[in-house]
């Protein structure tokens, strides 16, 4: 295949040509260009524009961070949060290792034992964050909806092994007793303000 | 005589040094509600202590010197910028004549006759700061924002000359205060109705010559890093700034009292306050600018000054004086 397959380019229907400004071929031509540029209004409607927005009350796009924080929507994938039971309490996890076995990074690393009422009990369960690419896999394998990410984003810390622990991730029982523990509103849930974030579809262009 | 004008050499540079160092803090706020940001905000209430914490953190910085630089003038350079602003101020009358317990005090340091020409001499020496700077700092980035600078400055100087002329011709004296009593008849009587493109050159090239924003090359930062003070840190770095708002403040007067009427009363509002309200107009043009207007590249600046602005400043100065011989 030739390079002249490669440039040219079928374009002959549905293209719309942008009539750049001509270059003006005469001196004469160009001082009309410099006239037309020097008397144009466009520098005004900048000015306008922006005294336009300076002018307008509240405004700002700016959130001052620690004090306001963006809502974060349901979809977002934060930190991991271990989920308790919402009648008895006790943990979610059945220590299936499912979501051990698809995690592509290969981060989340768990023990089990059974215990004395023959139960499966998860005695170890860390993610090593260093290594997790947030992906979600594990959170949409979990049969009992047992592991979920949180909208919990501020994860700065003096240690690699922090938030990875189970005690990290887990719900503390008096934050569960007094029921602060947030059901997972499901896998790419839409947030509650989605219907008012609908825009029509552009077709004007 | 002696004390009183050193009193007010002192007032003038502190007064002017503090409003520099708060039109940096205005400029930031402007510039911000333009673009939709809130501006400095922590430090004070709405931030306005921000300008203490610059100026602690200018003074307490380590004042790096680079090991090629010519060190001399390296660390002589930033004190031209200031220095050449603050003596311009010299022959501005900031206000009108007032009274205090009794004794009158004309607010200008020295009222010398030939006010205009000495400004316009004192102001073009400031472009040795960034011309010194950049050639003693042994860095190619500051050496071609010098060169940049100096010759923004050294094109705009001309036009800024030329459209003054036409001015100081209808008036028939280089003091300003001549040229303020010139005005004395209301708002009809102010040069700008009759010499609106000699107002408009003078602008355009006060917008060069503070180096602001729709000529700035001296720091063009997507193409220079940071012009001729690349090399400059701490206060040093912060003289070039005073100085360049010091600038400003000076063409701000300067556009009052030659175009726009200077410091006669209007209506019920004294000649002090009208200044100031223009003065301040003005700034905010300045900064107004910044916000809306991209820069232009240096060859299209020293065509616009070459071919259209200096032409135009002659024709302009050529038909006052024709008018003026025909009115005779």
């Amino acid at each position: 295949m030739s390079l002249e397959q490669f440039s040219k380019r079928d374009v002959n229907s549905g293209y719309i040509f942008y009539e750049a400004e001509v270059k003006p071929q005469s001196s004469w031509g160009f001082f009309k260009r410099g006239v037309s540029r020097s008397l144009k209004g466009e520098l005004f409607v900048g000015l306008w524009i922006t005294l336009r927005e300076m002018l307008k009350r509240g405004n700002t796009h700016t959130l001052s961070y620690p004090q306001e924080k963006l809502a974060i929507g349901p979809r977002y994938r934060a930190m991991h949060k271990l989920l308790r039971l919402q009648e008895s309490g006790s943990e979610r996890c059945i220590g299936c290792g499912l979501c051990e076995k698809i995690c592509i990074s290969k981060c989340i690393r768990m023990d089990t034992r059974v215990d004395e009422n023959s139960r499966k009990e998860v005695t170890k369960y860390t993610i090593n964050f260093g290594r997790c690419i947030f992906c979600g896999y594990c959170a949409e394998v979990c049969p009992e909806l047992a592991i979920v990410h949180s909208g919990e984003y501020e994860n700065v810390s003096e240690q690699r092994a922090h938030f990875g622990l189970k005690e990290d991730m887990l719900t503390p029982l008096d934050e569960f007793k007094a029921k602060k523990q947030q059901e997972f509103p499901g896998f790419g849930a839409l947030s509650d303000n989605a219907d008012s974030l609908v825009k029509k579809t552009p077709l004007a262009y | 005589m002696i004390i009183e004008t050193a009193i007010k050499a002192i007032v003038v540079v502190s007064v002017v040094a503090g409003l520099a160092g708060f039109a940096t803090f205005v400029e930031r706020k402007v510039l911000a509600f333009m673009q939709r940001r809130l501006g400095p905000m922590n430090v004070g209430p709405h931030g306005i202590l921000q300008l203490a914490a610059d100026g602690i953190k200018l003074f307490t910085k380590e004042d790096i010197v680079p090991q090629n630089a010519i060190k001399p003038i390296f660390k002589i350079a930033p004190v031209i910028a200031p220095v050449a602003a603050f003596t311009a101020m010299a022959a501005i009358p900031f206000f009108p004549e007032f009274t205090v317990f009794g004794h009158t005090i004309t607010p200008i340091v020295a009222d010398i006759n030939v006010a205009l020409l000495f400004i316009l001499g004192v102001a073009s020496t400031s472009m040795y700061a960034p011309l010194l700077a950049g050639m003693s700092s042994s860095n190619k980035w500051a050496l071609i924002g010098a060169a940049r600078t100096v010759m923004a400055m050294l094109s705009f100087e001309v036009v800024a000359g030329f459209a003054l002329l036409a001015p100081i011709m209808m008036v028939g004296s280089l003091s300003l205060i001549d040229i303020n009593s010139f005005q004395s008849g209301g708002v009809s009587s102010w040069l700008i109705w009759s010499q609106p493109l000699a107002f408009l050159l003078f602008v355009i090239a006060g917008f060069a010559e503070t180096n602001r924003t729709p000529f700035d090359l001296l720091e063009h930062e997507a193409e220079v890093i940071s012009g001729y003070g690349t090399d400059y840190s701490g206060m040093r770095w912060g003289l070039f700034f005073i100085g360049e708002y010091a600038n400003m403040i000076t063409v701000a007067f300067l556009v009052s009292l030659i175009f726009l009427g200077g410091y006669n009363s209007f209506w019920i509002i004294p000649g002090g306050i009208m200044i100031l309200i223009k003065v301040a107009a003005f700034i905010f043009l300045f900064l107004w600018v910044r916000a809306a207007w991209p820069h232009v590249r240096p060859d299209q600046m020293m065509w616009l000054c070459w071919k259209i602005l200096m032409p135009l400043a002659v024709i302009n100065m050529l038909v006052t004086g024709v008018v003026l011989l025909w009115g005779r």
